[in-house]
């Protein structure tokens, strides 16, 4: 009886408990209970993930109504995968973040911290599920309207004008986002994503659809933060509480991409967009590539170390839509692999940046000296998260890496490929900077102490993952191979 | 003509879509950016429900001697849309007043140097420091 729910547990559970937890209002019990809900949001994902990779595409209707008709909640591999990287990472997250909260955010409002973090994880884990267009949008409000309010509680006050200037940019985006979904009712008349699937090969050729098309690349796009529609990152994610930081550097970005894709390569799927609409292809390995350098470029001029990694999250993203681009098995695989390994090492670094700030008081690179003699533990794990971000054999960024060179290869783009790895260079440069800092000179003070175990446990998890994935990927691979497959095969199971 | 009359409710949209847009693009004052932003959004909501207005046609109620009823659905939509489009003037006036308070300003230009100060600031502090150990 319950197996059968799952799918819709998923989005319910969060979004009754959210409530909850502000009636609460204890810290402790709010903690506790968000705690609670996000580990058993993750073992659904787990099962889930499970009988998905087992039984091919999960369909659920909600309150019975049929498809297109009523709501339908749909779950393919690559659906399966952003759930458990989202309840993954929002699982670690919760339990390091009691003691950087208390920290970071005024005692009196920790329970809307929590209240805010569960409905973020209601939007993202919906927009991972649903299959209906505008549902999807309404998830994708959810999600957004709750990371204005998570980057607002952060103390600095630029905080508040990142938020606002993310609202600004979001809202927007989605607005372009409803506009396309607008356009393809007009042509379909369905909002279902299998039944646009299967109706929108007939009406592909005209001005609507290309209309429509182009609108939500762009809207989904802003939300992603593709070069060069990324200017509400940085600041966003360098002044938001480290806590919020590292959850939406590992998920939120990582869902829009799930959108792009879900759009492409399903909504679309009976239709080779990239050949026929013109220049998308283009633009989009254009945008990802330029997108790769001039943020590596940025970030290594950057001394606040928490918009440093801002910077090279925007890199990254560029790396996974170039695999999107390249729209072989082997490119899509190494951009839906990216997705889970970029979650897994941005996490770590921002879970160690926290930990930073708790102890140290900032993250600048003045902060950073002489880390690595004050604070051992944290400062190795940072250094496992860099050394994944460069991409070095035995983590996983070289895994995926290493996918994204071969679907660039097997397109015969050499030259694209050296841009790849040269990019991972100047990984190298501002990893290094940090590195030198902490280990290279002299702490400053030395009263500084190594962070409480409830923050090293999540860190060194995310920190261990990420070895433990690089080496033995079988497991990832076979799950991103898979998911590509399905996509590029149309959506159909 | 026909491009005029035929399309009259397409071009309202497009008309007000683009003053929405450039007022959240040109204007400094963070309450006109939410207003255009409103502007924008309510362009998308005309564009919905014109788009399942049929001419003659009723709200899909049966009744006798009607036979054309007008698509609710992006009606409802529309209602859904509207919600959200009120929450996040909500949150973006609420942001606003907090950046009144902690900047004393709501021009954005006037903000983005005090920001540009501050960052100058902790940048000097950063090298300044680093430069004598």
């Amino acid at each position: 009886m319950i197996a059968s729910q799952l799918p819709i547990l998923q989005v319910i559970v969060p979004l009754i408990a959210a409530p909850l937890v502000l009636l609460l209002r204890r810290s402790g019990a709010a903690w506790a209970l968000t705690l609670l809900v996000t580990w058993s949001m993750f073992a659904i994902a787990l099962v889930l993930l499970a009988q998905v990779m087992d039984g091919g595409v999960l369909y659920y209707r909600i309150g019975g109504w049929a498809a297109p008709w009523g709501i339908e909640y749909r779950l393919d591999q690559v659906g399966a995968l952003v759930l458990v990287i989202v309840s993954g990472i929002g699982s670690v997250v919760i339990a390091y973040a009691r003691a950087s909260v208390e920290r970071e955010i005024d005692s009196e409002r920790i329970y809307l911290f929590y209240c805010m973090y569960l409905l973020c994880l209601t939007g993202l884990l919906g927009i991972a599920i649903t299959g209906d267009v505008f549902n999807l949008f309404v998830f994708l409000e959810i999600s957004s309207l709750s990371s204005y309010v998570l980057i607002a509680l952060g103390r600095n006050r630029r905080a508040l004008t990142a938020a606002y200037r993310y609202l600004i940019m979001g809202t927007i985006g989605a607005t372009f986002y409803i506009i396309g979904v607008g356009l393809m009712y007009m042509q379909t008349g369905t909002l279902n994503i299998d039944d646009l699937a299967t109706l929108i090969p007939a009406v592909a050729d005209s001005r609507t659809i290309h209309a429509a098309l182009a609108f939500l690349t762009v809207g989904i796009c802003l939300k992603l933060a593709l070069f060069p529609l990324h200017m509400w990152l940085p600041n966003a994610y360098a002044f938001a509480p480290s806590v919020v930081t590292a959850f939406l550097a590992a998920t939120a970005t990582k869902v829009a991409v799930y959108i792009l894709i879900r759009i492409v390569f399903t909504v679309f799927g009976g239709v080779d967009v990239f050949a026929v609409v013109p220049l998308v292809q283009e633009a989009l390995m254009g945008l990802a590539l330029i997108g790769v350098f001039a943020a590596s470029s940025v970030a290594i001029y950057q001394n606040d170390i928490k918009r440093m990694l801002a910077y090279s999250s925007v890199a990254q993203i560029g790396y996974i839509i170039l695999g999107i681009s390249l729209a072989s098995s082997t490119g899509l695989t190494g951009g839906i692999i990216h997705l889970f390994n970029h979650a897994l090492m941005k996490c770590t670094l921002f879970l160690a940046m926290g930990a930073v700030f708790m102890q140290a008081g900032g993250v600048s690179i003045r902060h950073m000296q002489g880390i690595g003699k004050t604070m051992p533990w944290t400062m190795a794990a940072f250094v496992i998260g860099g050394l994944s971000l460069i991409g070095v054999p035995l983590t996983v960024g070289f895994i995926s890496k290493w996918y994204l060179i071969l679907g660039v290869l097997e397109k015969g783009m050499w030259p694209v490929a050296g841009l790849v790895v040269l990019g991972s260079l100047l990984a190298v440069i501002y990893i290094w900077r940090v590195i030198e800092a902490a280990y290279f000179k002299d702490p400053s003070n030395d009263t500084i102490t190594e962070a409480p175990l409830s923050m090293l446990a999540p860190m060194w998890v995310m920190a261990l993952a990420s070895v433990y994935f690089g080496i033995d990927a079988t497991r990832t691979l076979d799950i991103a191979t898979s998911a590509a497959q399905t996509l590029l095969g149309g959506g159909a199971p | 003509m026909e491009l005029i009359t035929g399309l009259f409710n397409y071009w309202v949209v497009v008309f007000l879509m683009m003053i929405g847009f450039y007022m959240v693009i040109s204007h400094h004052n963070l309450v006109k950016k939410i207003v255009g932003l409103n502007i924008f959004q309510v362009s998308v909501f005309v564009f919905y429900i014109s788009m399942s207005k049929i001419k003659g046609a009723t709200a899909p109620i049966l009744a006798d001697g009607i036979e054309v009823y007008s698509n609710p659905l992006p009606h409802v939509l529309i209602l859904t849309a509207i919600v959200v489009g009120v929450a996040t003037t909500a949150l973006g006036l609420a942001l606003t007043v907090r950046i009144k308070d902690a900047f004393g300003s709501i021009e954005d230009d006037e903000i983005e140097a005090m920001e540009i100060e501050e960052c100058v600031a902790e940048d000097v502090d950063a090298n300044g420091k680093e430069a004598s150990p």
